[in-house]
């Protein structure tokens, strides 16, 4: 096995959060957004990272990305750890580790043309580079994702959501980053243009040979898309494994339900299956509950679930689950 | 090549192979600024004062300190605006022309504005995203600073700056300019605030784009258009302020002289019959004030269409 690119040891980000009106000398409460999180990524692997809102895989990503910083662990890229890059290297995991934004139209400055918005990239990073050079490769990169090279001097409000969404990805693979980060890159768009875009993703990521982290919570885009399946809740991993047998063959009570919440455009399977659907709220990640995470709402919570935080127990090769209580379960169908 | 996902797109790439031209949010701005007709208005008048303030001068029959003596004391018979004399505007009390001084006072007072309101917006808007990017303990030293400085009554500490120091243009504009940017600075950072957490300013910062760059690149152009609709009713503001000081008596020293200096001296002198020496000075400051707020208005309709 080649050496991952991007490692992820224990990470936790916890922000504080100081409740309104409270003295300036009171400790602020720890709001967990993601707690011991653990996976390697390997060259030109898409990982999937599902899970409900709130579950922390936004501030994932923005921890890979370095906008947000870890609060414990370690975040490994290429070997190096984030938290104690020199200020070069620093530099050359900007230039490597790009983001993709849920949002197409808010990720897009509206005071600048498409043409400066992927330049600004290169502008940053490669300011030698002439003017004529530049307006070359954002062309040729516009025309990749398929975009007209001649609206370079359009306005970001003169563009469809899909079309934004092509901009957004024309911008972060600009400077040919090693590892790309697609924060629910698909969730704003109608599911004609999802396809489109999810299959321009995987057609780029294969001639690119990009590693790609792929956030959704739409568990039939990620099985689209990814090799491998990282499930969260409350910021925690609660499954880990093949995309295959994650959507195929869940083993943690949690990813049996958000597959149980996925509807199958067959309405005769549809009809016939037993509908399991989770009670409750998520938890607050301010007072996370004690042990598991999950118990509050997991259909097999024991008492002892409340005890310890259960380990991660490889079930089989590469397939790991956050449950003593795992059982497999045969999925009848996922939509593609 | 890449495949086009529909003939539409292939249609659009051979009905257009040159590179269009985009419309920028300005250049709507702009066309909705032009349709409408009180913005344009104020506009027209605007240029027509400036053209006179810039301008007059070379019109004007008479320099505009310059005393004639056989008008003092005759000012109701001779003093009379009239083309024939060359006394457009009549003559004040002293029997100096009237016309060249109002060019002058309009030159100052429109002076005074633009000052005024060049200083809030490039130091204002600057300070306030600084502040409102940077944050945190920044942001509260930055901001409690400007809540001070406001909380100065800044009129009588003017005053007392032009008692103590003398009276002089410099000090008007070092007391205006000190004032104005802090409601701009306020208006910034609250702005910034709102633009910094989009998701384009992150896209930057993580990009590795330097703060600096990201305020002016990024957050600023987002700023200015609610900085610019400010910045045009902030003028009539320091106009009214600089008219208040020199009608007190502090602002403008003779021979020199404002909008709100004539206005003083008119007023003074209205009893006595010569009431073009108030109606002059008083019909250029009305226009002018209400040429900008007219402006300002149109101005914050164009930018910001959401509001109406």
């Amino acid at each position: 096995m080649t050496d991952p690119i991007l490692s992820l040891r224990n990470l936790s980000v916890t922000f504080d959060i100081r409740p309104r009106g409270a003295w300036p000398w009171t400790q602020p409460l720890k709001l967990h957004a993601v707690s011991d999180m653990s996976f390697d990524l390997q060259p030109g692997e898409c990982l999937g990272v599902v899970g409900e809102s709130g579950s922390g895989k936004s501030t994932l990503a923005r921890a890979i990305v370095g906008t947000v910083p870890s609060s414990g662990g370690q975040i490994n890229f290429e070997g190096h750890d984030l938290a104690d890059m020199t200020p070069r290297q620093r530099r050359v995991h900007r230039r490597d580790v790009q983001m993709i934004f849920q949002d197409p139209l808010a990720a897009l400055n509206p005071r600048m043309t498409v043409g400066d918005i992927i330049a600004e990239p290169l502008v940053t990073h490669e300011p030698n580079v002439s003017r004529a050079d530049r307006k070359a490769r954002v062309q040729d990169m516009m025309q990749r994702v398929g975009l007209l090279p001649n609206l370079v001097n359009r306005y970001p409000h003169e563009f469809s959501g899909g079309q934004c969404q092509r901009i957004g990805i024309a911008r972060a693979l600009i400077l040919k980053p090693k590892l790309l980060i697609c924060d629910e890159p698909v969730s704003a768009l109608d599911v004609s243009v999802q396809a489109q875009v999810v299959n321009l993703l995987r057609e780029l990521q294969r001639d690119m040979g990009l590693s790609m982290i792929f956030i959704a919570h739409d568990l039939s885009v990620v099985k689209h898309i990814s090799d491998r399946v990282v499930v969260m809740y409350l910021g925690r991993q609660m499954e880990v494994g093949e995309a295959q047998t994650i959507t195929m063959r869940p083993e943690h009570p949690y990813t049996q339900a958000l597959i149980a919440s996925v509807p199958i455009p067959d309405p005769v399977l549809e009809r016939k299956r037993a509908r399991r659907t989770l009670d409750g709220e998520l938890p607050s990640p301010i007072s996370p509950p004690s042990g598991c995470v999950f118990r509050t709402r997991c259909p097999k919570a024991q008492p002892s679930c409340a005890k310890a935080i259960p380990p991660m127990l490889e079930v089989a090769p590469g397939h790991l689950v956050a449950c003593p209580y795992h059982e497999p379960e045969n999925v009848l169908a996922v939509s593609a | 090549m890449p495949a086009y996902s529909s003939d539409a797109e292939r249609l659009i790439e051979v009905s257009h192979l040159a590179e269009v031209q985009g419309r920028s949010l300005w250049a709507d701005a702009r066309s909705r600024f032009v349709r409408n007709k009180a913005a344009m208005a104020g506009a027209f008048i605007l240029i027509v004062i400036a053209f006179f303030a810039l301008f007059g001068q070379l019109i004007a029959q008479y320099e505009r300190d310059m005393i004639d003596f056989t008008l003092i004391g005759a000012n109701m018979q001779k003093g009379v605006p009239s083309i024939e004399t060359g006394h457009y505007f009549g003559t004040d009390s002293s029997g100096r022309d009237l016309f060249a001084r109002v060019v002058q006072g309009t030159q100052i007072s429109l002076m005074v504005g633009i000052v005024g309101a060049l200083v809030a917006v490039i130091v204002g808007t600057l300070y306030g995203a600084v502040a409102g990017y940077a944050g945190g303990r920044t942001d509260d030293v930055m901001m409690r600073l400007v809540d001070v400085l406001m909380s100065i009554p800044f009129m009588f500490v003017l005053i007392l700056m032009l008692v103590i120091f003398g009276r002089s243009i410099f000090m008007l504009f070092l007391g205006i300019g000190l004032i104005s940017w802090l409601d701009m600075a306020r208006i910034a950072r609250g702005q910034t605030l709102s633009i910094k957490n989009k998701e384009f300013v992150e896209v930057a910062h993580a990009t590795g784009v330097a703060p600096f760059k990201i305020i002016m690149r990024h957050i600023v152009p987002n700023l200015l258009g609610i900085v610019i609709v400010y910045a045009t009713l902030l003028v009539p503001q320091m106009i009214i302020f600089e008219s208040f000081i020199s009608f007190l008596g502090l602002g403008v020293q003779e021979p020199n002289t404002s909008l709100g200096a004539l206005i003083s001296q008119g007023a003074s002198n209205m009893a006595y019959g010569v009431l073009w020496q108030l109606f002059f000075p008083l019909g250029f400051f009305v226009l002018t004030i209400f040429g900008f707020f007219f402006v300002g208005d149109g101005l914050r309709d164009a930018l910001d269409p959401k509001d109406r």
